[in-house]
């Protein structure tokens, strides 16, 4: 899988040696390549039109073994109720879940559903579970597949269509895209994190600064992430536009593959961490565009408008509009051109989604929440984003701080982040929410969002108003209210 | 697919920029595992008015726009999720092209599967075009032109494959089965170990 072509000219990247190691069939000028797919990854909500496609075509999916399934979008995040019924939104959302449970029992792919301890959202459970491995072509019919990318693997989104033609056939029709490289060097400042990072990255060059890219992130910043902020970082590329984002794989990766379940074991694992290391762009090796970014220069970042793009320091002015979409943003956030956003009042907070709804994730919010209580007025949800993360957290007791606080503490799922299963923000309110998207009506029709890291959104919850994480690390607790 | 040389319409004119998936379909209307009828819901949260009635003014409101198959849309239209459901939902509105002076890589893929034409033109042109949305524009899959009636012709990018997709109505899964023994070879060549 890892090989590259033999007459690949010169040093090459990351990118060109994973997208040379599965063409199956080179691209022309009348045809787009053929790209073998590693790992198809699918959820209720992109799939069963696709399912219906291969029964009306009388196809059976090629590989089952290489897709796996989970439940995430549609799907509850309250237990099942006193009368043994799971709280399902809708009735369509239960025939959605079930769709994808019964197209999974009858093409013999395997499912993390509800009775698996390690259901969770599909961005968030793959990696757990070693199913996503460095060098592998990987898709799922969701935007940020690109989450796995932080393993050194070519990892998109794709429509329900090519979510068909990889069932059938285990491959995409695809062109090769541009390739971008995202430099960032230096130490980040405390309470500066991935998700401020990326934020600033996609103010940087743009929410479409990306379109018809793969991203690769790199430098020391990068190099001294863990696993859980290089996914984060990932996760958001395409909210630049991008096609990808991958970081190459290196020793961390390795470390974090070799604790999970499905990740070759032994010898095969040795072998196969050979292969991995030979990924890394090699000196040398050009990008159609460069982007250098200082560390130093990165702050608590958050959004003032309705595209991720929007993204300020939270200690800067909000900027003057540059067209009708940005003023009809500030009008839709009730923000002004001038005024920072530090102080604005919070109605929601929001820690999860499969940008920061890992373990590092919940423990950054727990530091901030630990020995307060959430403002008067805020609802504040979290919830973990798999099976495992709840119980890693859970060990540590940081559900009990959760509750503690007065914030809610939920089952696995996608949540508020896309407001599907019934977790939505009430019109008009305002969300600090560590999700990736703040569209308007993202988070429930009229629902207002801000996007934050988690210290950010737990400090927002704590103080009711934005405001400066670091603030929660220099006050002493004890100023707050007493945990109950 | 049907295949269909050319498209001739008045437009329909979105000008804002950054129109997101989550726009054109919102995501309380993904619970469906049919293609069809999400006409109904495209750009639901902003066909109404504050007090939830049909906002008359909005474009797809419109009377006089019934019946048009071109979209003028601001930059980066469809950028966002990766849902298939909004070139559905804006097929299901009648809508046969979208011309923007930048169109996202996933909304523009799924598009073209769909037989939504992605006309991408330099942002000049687009806004010439969205000051006369009654103008009736010829869209030329063949020769990759849109015409407008006072004999302009704007040659816009089209990739050789897509343009024979909706040309000849290939069937790109068709296209891909017919890739078996390459795809059998390949996967001999690099999981056999
Ligand atoms: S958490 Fe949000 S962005 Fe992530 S897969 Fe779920 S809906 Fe999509």
């Amino acid at each position: 899988m890892t090989e590259t072509t033999p007459n690949a000219p010169g040093p090459s990247t990351l990118f060109d040696k994973l997208w040379n190691a599965h063409v199956v069939v080179p691209e022309t000028d009348t045809a787009p390549a053929v790209l073998y797919i590693d790992l198809h990854l699918i959820h209720e909500v992109t799939s069963p039109q696709a399912f219906t496609e291969l029964r009306t075509r009388g196809l059976a999916p090629r590989a089952p073994a290489r897709t796996k399934g989970t439940l995430d979008h549609s799907t509850p995040t309250l237990p099942v109720g006193a009368d043994g019924e799971r709280p399902f939104a809708t009735p369509a959302a239960r025939a959605q879940v079930q769709t994808l449970i019964d197209n999974c029992a009858a093409t013999g792919i395997e499912l993390f559903g509800f009775e698996s301890a390690q259901r969770g959202i599909v961005h968030v459970f793959a990696p757990e579970m070693g199913f996503t491995q460095p060098g592998m072509t990987i898709v799922c019919g969701d935007s940020h597949t690109s989450t796995h990318g932080a393993f050194g693997a070519l990892a998109f989104g794709i429509g329900t269509s090519e979510v068909g033609h990889v069932l059938a056939t285990q491959c995409l029709l695809q062109r090769r895209p541009n390739t971008m490289s995202v430099t960032v060097e230096g130490d980040l400042g405390p309470g500066v994190g991935a998700k401020d990072v990326i934020l600033h990255v996609i103010g940087v060059i743009g929410v479409n600064g990306g379109t018809g890219h793969v991203i690769e992130y790199r430098g020391s910043t990068i190099r001294a992430m863990d696993m859980e902020q290089r996914m984060t970082l990932c996760n958001m590329s395409i909210e630049a536009g991008a096609r990808a984002g991958m970081v190459a794989p290196d020793d961390t990766t390795f470390a974090w593959l070799a604790d999970t379940p499905r990740a070759p074991k032994g010898e095969a694992f040795e072998a196969a961490k050979a292969r991995w290391r030979a990924l890394a762009t090699d000196p040398g090796a050009r990008f159609d565009v460069d982007v250098s970014i200082d560390a130093r220069d990165i702050r608590p970042t958050v959004t003032w408008g309705t595209h991720p793009g929007t993204a300020i320091a939270i200690d800067r002015p909000v900027p003057d509009p540059r067209d009708d979409a940005e003023r009809k943003g500030q009008r839709y956030m009730g923000v002004r051109a001038g005024d920072t956003l530090a102080g604005l009042s919070v109605d929601v907070v929001f820690v999860g989604s499969c940008t920061n709804g890992r373990l590092g994730d919940l423990r950054e919010a727990a530091r901030v929440l630990a020995g307060r209580r959430v403002a008067d007025g805020v609802r504040m949800l979290v919830v973990p984003g798999s099976g495992e993360v709840k119980r890693a957290a859970e060990a540590e007791g940081i559900d009990a701080v959760v509750r503690a606080a007065g914030a809610e503490w939920r089952e696995p799922g996608c949540s508020m982040c896309i407001a599907m299963n019934g977790d939505l923000v009430a019109p008009g309110q305002l969300a600090v929410s560590t999700s990736n998207r703040n569209f308007e009506g993202r988070q429930g029709p009229g629902a207002r969002t801000v996007l934050a890291s988690p210290a950010t959104a737990a400090w927002a919850a704590v103080r009711g108003t934005l405001g400066d994480p670091r603030e929660a690390f220099a006050a002493p607790q004890t100023s707050q209210r007493e945990v109950a | 697919m049907s295949s269909e040389t050319r498209i001739v319409s008045r437009s329909v004119v979105l000008a804002q920029t950054n129109i997101d998936t989550d726009q054109i379909i919102p995501a309380r209307f993904l619970s469906t595992t049919e293609r069809s009828g999400l006409g109904a819901h495209a750009f639901s949260d902003w066909r109404t008015g504050a007090d939830g009635t049909p906002d008359p003014a909005f474009p797809f409101n419109r009377e006089d726009n019934a019946g048009r198959t071109i979209l003028l849309a601001g930059r980066n239209f469809g950028c966002g999720s990766s849902r298939e459901h909004a070139p559905w939902a804006l097929r299901d509105l009648g809508l046969r092209a979208v011309v923007s002076s930048e169109i996202a890589d996933i909304f523009r893929n799924n598009a073209l599967k769909n037989g939504l034409v992605p006309v991408v033109l330099p942002e000049a042109t687009v806004q010439t075009l969205m000051a006369r949305p009654d103008d009736v524009l010829e869209i030329d899959i063949a020769t990759r032109e849109l015409r407008t009636p006072d004999h302009q012709v704007h040659r816009f990018p089209l990739d050789a494959f897509a343009q024979t997709c909706l040309l000849e109505g290939v069937d790109e899964l068709g296209y891909l089965l017919s890739r078996e023994p390459q795809i059998a070879l390949y996967e001999e060549r690099f999981h056999a170990r």
